[in-house]
């Protein structure tokens, strides 16, 4: 293929990726009380990945981030299985979730729940997904 | 989970150790170890017998599936008790027998034990289970390890027509049983059978009654391999001897014979239960036996001995009810008739298991089980001889074996029979007691056959594979311990009265203790000049009579065409099945997956309007519709004809586009809909999509429609309307129509107080309903899964080649 | 309101469904992905409306929209990439293989077991 001069969608991808991925972390955390968690915070993060890889090529795109999807897909459903199961633990039934209030340095009071563990669950697997699927299609020849 | 119910679940647990022990120990025959797992639960169970003798029960539940009355309860007395120990028991001396039947070089031992073990434990659930749900789950469960242990040789065909023979037959009956059990849960509301046999009166008037009745009834008749489903039973001959003695005669085959037992208390009032289980019994007792005497192998003699058998017990347990009816009697003669039942039990367990076994000796010391090659085994042969002549005295009534006393009783109660005055016993009765007789004369007849062509007769050696000679020790000591039983039995059988025998009648006739009735049970010898005992005399002198002259009548089993026999139709019906079945999958099943897209549709439009119909949900409420702004139409227009658009376009970039203008429509929908977390979601989702049918887009071919006729198009376009407009109504009835109150209410208001949360979507998501999402996040990542190895294995496939 | 998309959700179908019929893999593929959208539509139309604000806890505010069907309509959106990326992968793999993207030749034989 005739190589294209892509600079300026190269450099300002680099800016916009990087913005995108900090506010879809925000919308992870949020989550709980606004609008966001882990599919939307998710999706928005492999969004910005597949941005990347558009305007960059899928080699550099693994040089930079090294990431082998499928096994973050796994680590995901792991995570989220082991939250749910964790309950057992505590002889609550299955997926019961617990929430409690710290006072944290710095933060204040803040409220820490488990529900937060299994989006992060969540929030792999679906930014796993996401990329495994777009990864593999782009590689086949 | 009680020390009981860890006894029931035992040989499962035992078994998944099977697999290591035999791979791992190779020197010791893996039955050594899985002789401890019977031999120690019948040490347990043994404890229970003073309990059980003194008229108590245990009951212990383990709560399982509550919330639809589902409880794993162990329930043991009488009746289960004397089932448990017979498992137990028989189930140590088979697997002692079958260390020394199968050799640890050659066989698949670990399958073997696995699936022996499993039937144990399902077994004991069936007998030890008060809960229907659980007792057919094992049902089932002994189904299937009896198909694996009949095709246990899986290289033969005829194993593997015999196992899906008895697996076709039994799971029929196990079926029409779950509904029989659905059905009394429907009239009673519960699934104890203790609870039921409380309410048994009620019950009777009920208009379910009947057919829970015949489909309950249905199962326990194949299970115990009634007339006519009695078929499975002789192919069922193919697996391993040891599987033979044990399954197939001594418990699982009296697993039928349980259930009708266990659920006379339920249904033994009504007088359809005493004249199908009588009338079946009987004439299976004689078609059995009628049967027996034209086979030639020892074995099929021996499973149509137990068919007639099992008949003989059946028709006990059947005449048995009649007692009920006389309650008010001092000394209640029909109560005969059930301890006769359960004592006969007991001795068939015995006697037949030893018969199988000495069957098992000859075929593994001869080579073959044919008697027209077999004669004269007795010099070489004495031990196993001895074994078989009493064991077939025994089965032939001929004193002092504990088969005589039982068979007397039988007899009796037969008799007794013509003297019942309800359900117009006293008039068709009569049949009882002379198919009772006929079916003794052919069981002597095939008894003595058993001795004589084997051990006696002439000697002819040269036609045997194998050299004959006596069978190692081992082998001998589990029949001898059963044959040993049939003379204690036979001279002492007042051990059994009170400790087994009594406790197992209360069990199966409660109502009569109810009604301040003794179970009283005295075995003895001599009843006198009784006509039972003029019966005996005459089925001794007509068998001797119809053995010497065998060959003259013979012929008589020849009239029946093979294919008028059950087993011809049987073979008809299976064959008929499979071609039927193929030609209805080749007309409906075109392979085009428009055909079947355009079944489901048709359904979906037919099934949908016709309930929309009948339940009058065409229900137009205006009441509550909200607002409609310009700017939603404006948008709606879009959203419509970029579908539409869809439809035309030539290009496959067209599409797309259309596609991407229908997402994107949706996106501001869902932001007018105060639905921000799905607003965003379909964003990002359209915006990933756009990237993902970029990259498709390579490989993909232009779209062609050339194929597409007129009439192919303006079908699917008819169809696609309907669905359109069905699916319009639905959405405003269903949107009008509401039968209760929806569960978001609940949400909305515990979302803080129960979650902390304030996104109610998340946290219903991750919360409320994190099953939900869990099992989402399974799938997605089995699709990912599917994608990745779709593209990927190709690669590795084309680097083979 | 109810009525409008009561009818945009039919157009969706009866569109979806007239694609699916067809014999072009692409096609199919397209009207799966119009009948996610408009079984969301549906979904959400069920319960009504407008109902309220967005389901997000709020101080002085007592009317919410349904937040169930949202949650459902969440996970069927991703469900359906997920899908929608499984089809495409597999239309374009079995073009690859087969030569054809027509429904009617792709049939199986009584020879092709």
């Amino acid at each position: 293929m005739k190589k294209t001069n892509d600079v300026i969608l190269q450099t300002v991808t680099k800016i916009i990726s990087f913005i995108i991925i900090l506010f879809s972390i925000h919308l992870f955390f949020a989550g709980h009380y606004t609008p966001g968690g882990g599919f939307i915070g998710g999706l928005m993060t492999a969004a910005a990945l597949v941005l990347l890889l558009l305007s960059y090529d899928i080699k550099t795109m693994n040089k930079i981030l090294p990431f082998d999807y499928k096994r973050m897909t796994a680590i995901g459903l792991l995570i989220a299985v082991l939250t749910a199961a964790g309950a057992l633990l505590f002889n609550v039934p299955f997926f019961t979730h617990a929430y409690d209030y710290f006072d944290i340095p710095l933060l204040g009071e803040t409220s820490l729940h488990t529900a937060v563990l299994f989006d992060i669950g969540v929030y792999l697997v679906v930014i796993g997904i996401t990329m495994t699927i777009i990864q593999t299609i782009g590689e086949s020849e | 989970m009680s020390l009981l119910h860890l006894a029931i679940v035992l040989p499962f647990l035992a078994a998944v150790f099977i697999p290591f022990l035999f791979k791992g120990l190779r020197t010791i025959h893996t039955g050594w170890f899985v002789l401890l797992v019977p031999l120690a639960l019948f040490i347990y169970f043994i404890q229970y017998l003073p309990l059980t003798g003194g008229g108590q029960t245990v009951t212990k539940t383990f709560q399982w599936i509550p919330s639809l009355g589902i409880d794993f309860t162990a329930h043991v007395d009488g009746l289960g008790l004397l089932f448990a120990l017979l498992i137990t028991g028989i189930g140590t001396l088979v697997v002692l027998y079958s260390i020394y039947y199968l050799a640890k070089e050659k066989e698949a031992l670990h399958n073997f034990y696995v699936y022996l073990l499993m039937f144990m434990g399902a077994m004991l659930g069936v007998v030890l289970s008060d809960n229907l749900i659980v007792l057919y789950m094992f049902w089932e469960f002994t189904s299937i390890s009896s198909f694996l242990l009949i095709g246990y040789w899986y290289d033969r065909e005829r194993s593997r027509y015999g196992a899906q023979k008895s697996m076709l037959i039994t799971v029929f009956g196990g079926l029409s049983m779950l509904g029989g059990i659905v059905l009394l849960y429907l009239m009673g509301g519960t699934f104890s059978i203790q609870e039921l046999a409380g309410m048994s009166g009620t019950l009777i008037t009920d208009p379910l009654f009947v057919p829970a009745l015949l489909l309950i009834l249905l199962g326990a008749f194949t299970k115990s391999a009634q007339f006519p489903f009695h078929i499975w039973l002789p192919d069922a001959m193919e697996a391993p001897t040891p599987v033979s003695a044990y399954l197939h005669s001594a418990t699982m085959v009296k697993a039928g014979i349980y259930l009708v037992a266990r659920m006379s208390p339920v249904f033994a009032e009504s007088g359809l239960w005493l004249w199908l289980v009588a009338g079946f019994g009987i004439f299976t007792l004689f078609w059995g036996s009628f049967n027996a005497v034209k086979k030639t192998d020892l074995k099929a003699i021996l499973a149509f001995s137990t068919i007639s058998q099992l008949g003989l017990i059946m028709s006990l347990l059947g005449v048995g009810a009649a007692a009920l009816h006389y309650d008010y009697l001092d000394e209640n003669i029909y109560m005969i008739a059930t301890i006769a039942a359960v004592f006969h039990l007991i001795n068939h367990a015995t006697f037949k298991g030893a018969l199988f076994m000495m069957v098992g000796i000859v075929d593994h010391e001869t080579g073959t089980r044919d008697i027209r090659k077999l004669g004269g085994l007795v010099t070489l042969m004495p031990i196993t001889f001895t074994i078989a002549i009493i064991g077939s005295f025994s089965m032939a009534g001929i004193p002092p074996f504990n088969g005589f006393l039982s068979k007397e009783m039988f007899l009796a109660a037969m008799i007794s029979i013509i003297e019942v005055d309800v359900f117009n016993l006293n008039t068709w009765g009569y049949l009882f007691p002379v198919l009772a007789w006929v079916g003794s004369v052919f069981t002597f007849v095939y008894s003595i056959m058993l001795v004589y062509k084997t051990f006696l007769g002439k000697a002819q050696f040269e036609k045997l594979p194998k050299k004959p000679h006596e069978a190692p020790i081992g082998m001998l000591i589990s029949p001898l311990i059963l044959i040993a039983l049939v003379i204690v039995f036979g001279f002492f059988p007042n051990l059994l009265s009170n400790s087994m025998i009594k406790p197992a009648v209360e069990a199966i006739l409660p109502a009569l203790g109810d009604a301040g009735q003794e179970v009283y049970v005295n075995i003895y010898f001599w009843h006198g000049f009784t006509p039972e005992l003029f019966m005996t005399l005459g089925v001794v002198l007509i068998g001797i009579v119809l053995y010497s002259t065998l060959p003259k009548w013979q012929g008589i089993y020849n009239r029946i065409p093979e294919r008028l026999t059950l087993n011809g139709f049987y073979d008809k019906g299976l064959a008929g099945s499979e071609t039927g079945g193929y030609r209805l999958t080749n007309g409906v099943m075109s392979g085009f997956m428009r055909t079947y897209l355009v079944y489901i549709f048709s359904f979906f439009v037919a099934i949908l309007l016709a309930t929309l119909f009948i339940r009058g949900a065409f229900l137009f409420d205006t009441a509550d519709l909200a607002q409609i702004e310009p700017y939603e139409v404006v948008l709606a227009i879009v959203l419509a004809a970029s579908a539409i658009t869809i439809l035309f376009a030539k290009t496959r970039l067209m599409s797309f586009i259309s596609l991407g203008a229908v997402g994107y429509s949706i996106a501001l929908f869902f932001v007018f809909f105060g639905a921000p977390d799905l607003a965003l979601t379909q964003l990002v989702i359209e915006t990933v999509s756009v990237a993902l049918f970029l990259l498709c887009f390579y490989h993909l071919p232009e779209i062609s429609r050339k194929e597409e006729r007129m009439g192919f198009r303006f079908g699917n376009a008819l169809l696609a309307v309907l669905v359109g407009l069905t699916v319009t109504l639905l959405a405003f009835s269903s949107f009008s129509y509401r039968s209760f109150e929806s569960i978001s209410q609940y949400h909305i208001e515990n979302v803080y107080d129960l979650a902390a949360g304030g996104n109610m979507v998340n946290v219903i998501l991750v919360d409320f309903r994190g099953f939900d999402t869990l099992f989402e996040i399974a799938v997605l990542g089995v699709a990912a899964l599917g994608i990745y190895a779709m593209i990927r294995f190709r690669a590795v496939r084309s680097e083979n080649e | 309101m109810e009525f409008l998309m009561s009818i945009i959700v039919g157009i969706l179908f009866t569109c979806a469904v007239y694609l699916i019929l067809s014999k072009s893999l692409i096609r199919i593929i397209i009207g799966t992905v119009l009948l996610g959208h408009g079984s969301h539509l549906l979904l959400l139309t069920m319960s009504g409306l407008k109902s309220g604000s967005a389901p997000v806890l709020m101080d002085n505010i007592s009317e919410y929209a349904d937040p169930l069907p949202q949650a459902l309509v969440l996970t069927a959106i991703v469900i359906s990439f997920g899908v929608t990326a499984f089809f495409l992968v597999l239309a374009y793999r079995a073009y690859q293989e087969l030569g054809t993207d027509n429904m009617e030749q792709m049939r199986g034989t009584e020879s092709h077991d």
